[in-house]
């Protein structure tokens, strides 16, 4: 694979008069003759290499340990008890606000629940719970403008949820019936939505990294004050596609919230079999991008970094890297058994101890926003929602069987049309044989 | 062997050339001259003009031109915000055009070769071509991936292969692969128009070639149907299907052939995806034989999509000897000259195959 492109290389450096003179380079390197003259009399020499911002020389030779700097911190606003620990750092976000950040939590752990159990009972093929990340979901999405567009991997869930995905079309989607916008195409959990720019989750994994730089390129071209928010995990990170969504996405100056939900696991392996750095936030640095770590279970922290990080990449146009420290209490999925890699007790941690719901629970009630028996009847009522709108979706027809053959082209093909005009005829003349009550009827 | 029988004439700039063709066309129709490479080149120019949302992104395609020169000119022309010089890194950068297409822009990827394309293949099947459908119709993916594709010159196993049937196998996509330079702008502005994502296999040893177009030609509104075959020559004893540089040897044989009383109908593919059988089944009809002649390896091919089309259709009783498929040898191309022209067919691989289906000694 090299080799033409190494022929490329070197027909370039043959030809350097025809590049000196281009000024996209000489805008971004601003050399100036006077000042690297004034250089030559100066003592301490600086280096002039193009491809480093190097602050000077060093004359014993020293390599850059990496336990050199101490890790990055964690931010946070909220203690595990829910007290906001330094004043100027509370969102001071009125109290519906709050409590529908609450609600949007609780529904989607409980409609995690609910789906969960039906896959075990083998209603629904395949699920992917959210349990314990509920604050990176819901305390980004708050941050947000619903119109900025959201490029998910797999495990946001509550981020749709927050900006009006209904529990039905959840279901609907779980299901694959007739009124899943998705036209029960992809497995559960696939979900997508273009009416509230949320791109459709796509099974391989990190291709939305370099997909969210080119949508922000999109965006920056359109001149509109959006940026994208683009989630991965901390195993995403590790492929190829990462690199190249960062690097251009710098190189690019393009509005973009890289947004890592660093839940201690990509299914089986441990983040420290998935990296040697300090963690995902120590990369920005080498891309040139702003980055910040954050407590991902402190619903707060996440908002307000999530907030600001909007401002960086609208105002400067650049993007922003946001990792959020969280733990996967559930399996990967449902194909998934983590017992067979991790301990109940460290899990149980995790879920009782540093849960962001109880945090936020605990900073509501502090608040007499919240108490005992409104906490009884949401749970109650929540369920009951959930459960209408998962007996309702498990009760509708299945898609029409013209959908087999609708989508793969912008305008059916005439091979297409005709298979389907022979698949119509076939199922009329057949009928006894096909169950064509669970279905939509064909369309003309 | 076909450039003996085209005159070649190497046009540097696209521009004057396009005004010459109009200034001599004011009295009578004379035809200019135009190669593959300005045909690519004033179809990307044309459309980058006509729509905002097109641009051109890959490596090297700005400040260099591009490595084969197809963008010559267009970033001075265009500036930044429309060809963009990216990171050595396909998948990455299939990826950014992917993304840009489903947030409404329409990017025109190019790989520096296709071969390089098996680096992002993933974002070119995966995500470009199953988004519409697994969107349920939602999230369309306006996208071109195009470069050189197929054998070029010396360049050996991992830089000489042909990628027709490896995207023309896959739901979503659409493939055309050009021959001519009227192919060349034709489908390379048809599939920068097309809402679908296009793969645009050019071939590099056919980017210096001439041809003549007529004023038609160069119209900015000219546009070639995706999914139709062209017959380049008509014939009635037997047909010859291909696609890109090989339909230029086609042609040849059926002009040496013509000498020996033997009249061989000649079709130009154009589109290897949607596949125009119908053409195809017609000429059968009158022909009664049928050779295809592809640079891509046999297993699979495009060769063995049409053959198996014809023994699918009512056009099969139409053949009086079997069909045969001519393609690229078996093997991962070698690096000898001697032995890389003997892995491809050659013009006298194609009389011999003629003749036999024909009967002829």
């Amino acid at each position: 694979m090299a080799s033409i492109r190494h022929f490329c290389r070197f027909a370039r450096s043959l030809k350097p008069s025809y590049y000196s003179s281009k000024p996209i380079i000489q805008s971004t390197r601003t050399f100036s003759v006077t000042s690297w003259h004034r250089q030559l009399y100066e003592e301490e020499e600086k280096p002039q290499f193009p491809g480093a911002k190097s602050a000077g020389y060093m004359k014993k030779l020293e390599f850059i340990k990496p336990n050199q700097y101490d890790g990055i911190p964690t931010y946070r606003v909220l203690s595990r008890k829910g007290e906001i620990l330094e004043a100027d750092q509370d969102p001071n976000l009125d109290e519906d606000y709050v409590v529908r950040m609450y609600k949007a939590m609780t529904t989607m752990n409980t409609m995690d629940k609910i789906l969960y159990e039906s896959q075990r009972q083998g209603r629904i093929s395949f699920y992917m719970t959210n349990f314990g990340e509920e604050g990176t979901h819901v305390g980004s999405a708050a941050a947000l403008d619903g119109g900025d567009l959201v490029f998910g991997q797999y495990r946001e869930a509550g981020v749709l949820m927050w900006r009006g995905f209904k529990l039905d079309q959840f279901m609907n989607q779980c299901y694959g019936n007739t009124l899943d916008v998705g036209k029960g195409r992809q497995m559960p959990v696939h979900y997508g939505s273009q009416e509230l720019n949320f791109y459709t989750i796509s099974s391989p994994l990190a291709t939305q990294m370099p997909q969210a730089s080119g949508a922000a390129y999109a965006l920056k071209r359109a001149g509109k004050d959006l940026c994208v928010v683009c989630y991965f995990g901390d195993g995403a990170a590790s492929e190829g596609d990462a690199h190249a969504a960062l690097n251009f996405a710098a190189t690019l100056d393009v509005p973009v919230i890289f947004f890592c939900r660093n839940n201690g696991y990509a299914i089986s392996t441990p983040t420290h079999e998935q990296y040697r750095g300090d963690g995902i936030a120590s990369r920005g640095h080498g891309y040139g991008i702003y980055s910040v770590r954050v407590d991902g279970n402190d619903v707060f922290a996440v908002y307000n970094a999530t907030k600001a990080a909007r401002n960086i990449a609208i105002k400067e146009s650049r993007p922003v890297l946001i990792e959020a420290m969280t733990y996967r209490i559930g399996h990967h999925s449902t194909s998934d058994d983590s017992s067979a890699y991790r301990s109940v007790d460290e899990v149980h941690y995790w879920d009782k101890q540093d849960h962001p719901i109880s945090r936020l629970r605990n900073y509501m009630m502090s608040q007499d926003w919240w108490d005992a028996d409104k906490e009884k009847a949401w749970m109650v009522e929540t369920r009951e929602n959930v459960m209408q709108a998962f007996q309702k979706a498990e009760k509708s027809l299945k898609p029409s069987p013209t959908e087999l053959f609708a989508d793969v082209y912008d305008e059916m093909p005439k091979r297409l049309q005709q298979q389907h005009e022979e698949m119509k005829r076939h199922v009329e003349q057949y009928k006894e044989y096909y169950p064509s009550e669970i279905y939509e009827p064909f369309r003309s | 062997m076909m450039a003996a029988i085209r005159t070649v004439q190497l046009s540097r700039n696209v521009f004057s050339k396009a005004v010459f063709g109009r200034n001599f066309s004011l009295s009578v129709p004379v035809s200019a001259q135009m190669t593959v490479r300005d045909a690519l080149n004033s179809a990307l120019d044309e459309e980058i003009d006509r729509d905002e949302r097109v641009f051109l992104l890959g490596e090297e395609v700005a400040m260099y031109d591009g490595a084969y020169k197809i963008s010559r000119g267009l970033w001075r022309k265009w500036g930044d915000k429309r060809i963009i010089d990216t990171p050595i890194t396909e998948m990455g950068f299939a990826g950014i055009a992917v993304g840009a297409a489903m947030a409404g822009l329409r990017p025109v990827c190019e790989f520096m070769t296709f071969n390089f394309s098996m680096q992002a293949i993933d974002q070119v099947i995966n995500s470009a071509a199953k988004t519409l459908y697994m969107s349920a119709g939602q999230v369309q993916v306006p996208i071109v991936f195009r470069g050189p594709n197929g054998a070029a010159a010396g360049v050996a196993a991992q830089h000489s292969q042909c990628f027709a049937a490896w995207y023309s196998h896959c739901p979503g996509l659409k493939v055309v692969s050009p021959y001519s330079a009227e192919d060349a702008r034709g489908l390379l502005k048809s599939a920068i128009r097309d809402p679908n994502p296009v793969v645009v296999l050019e071939n590099e040893l056919m980017y210096g070639h001439s041809f003549e177009v007529s004023d038609g030609i160069l119209s900015p509104d000219f546009l070639i149907p995706i999914g139709k075959a062209k017959v380049e020559r008509e014939g009635s004893n037997i047909t010859l299907v291909s696609h890109s540089k090989h339909v230029g040897i086609c042609l040849d044989v059926a002009k040496e052939l013509n000498e020996d009383g033997i009249s061989c109908e000649v079709i130009n593919l154009r589109s290897i995806r949607p596949l125009d059988f119908d053409t195809i089944k017609e000429s059968v009809k009158k022909t009664h034989h049928l050779i295809s002649v592809e640079g891509g390896w046999p297993q699979s091919g495009v060769g063995a999509e049409i053959l198996a089309c014809l023994s699918e259709s009512d056009a099969f009783d139409y053949l009086d000897s079997p069909a045969v498929r001519l393609t690229g040898a078996d093997v991962p191309m070698p690096y000898a000259a001697t032995l890389e022209q003997t892995s491809l067919p050659q013009s006298h691989n194609i009389v011999g195959a003629v003749k036999r289906v024909l009967g002829i000694q």
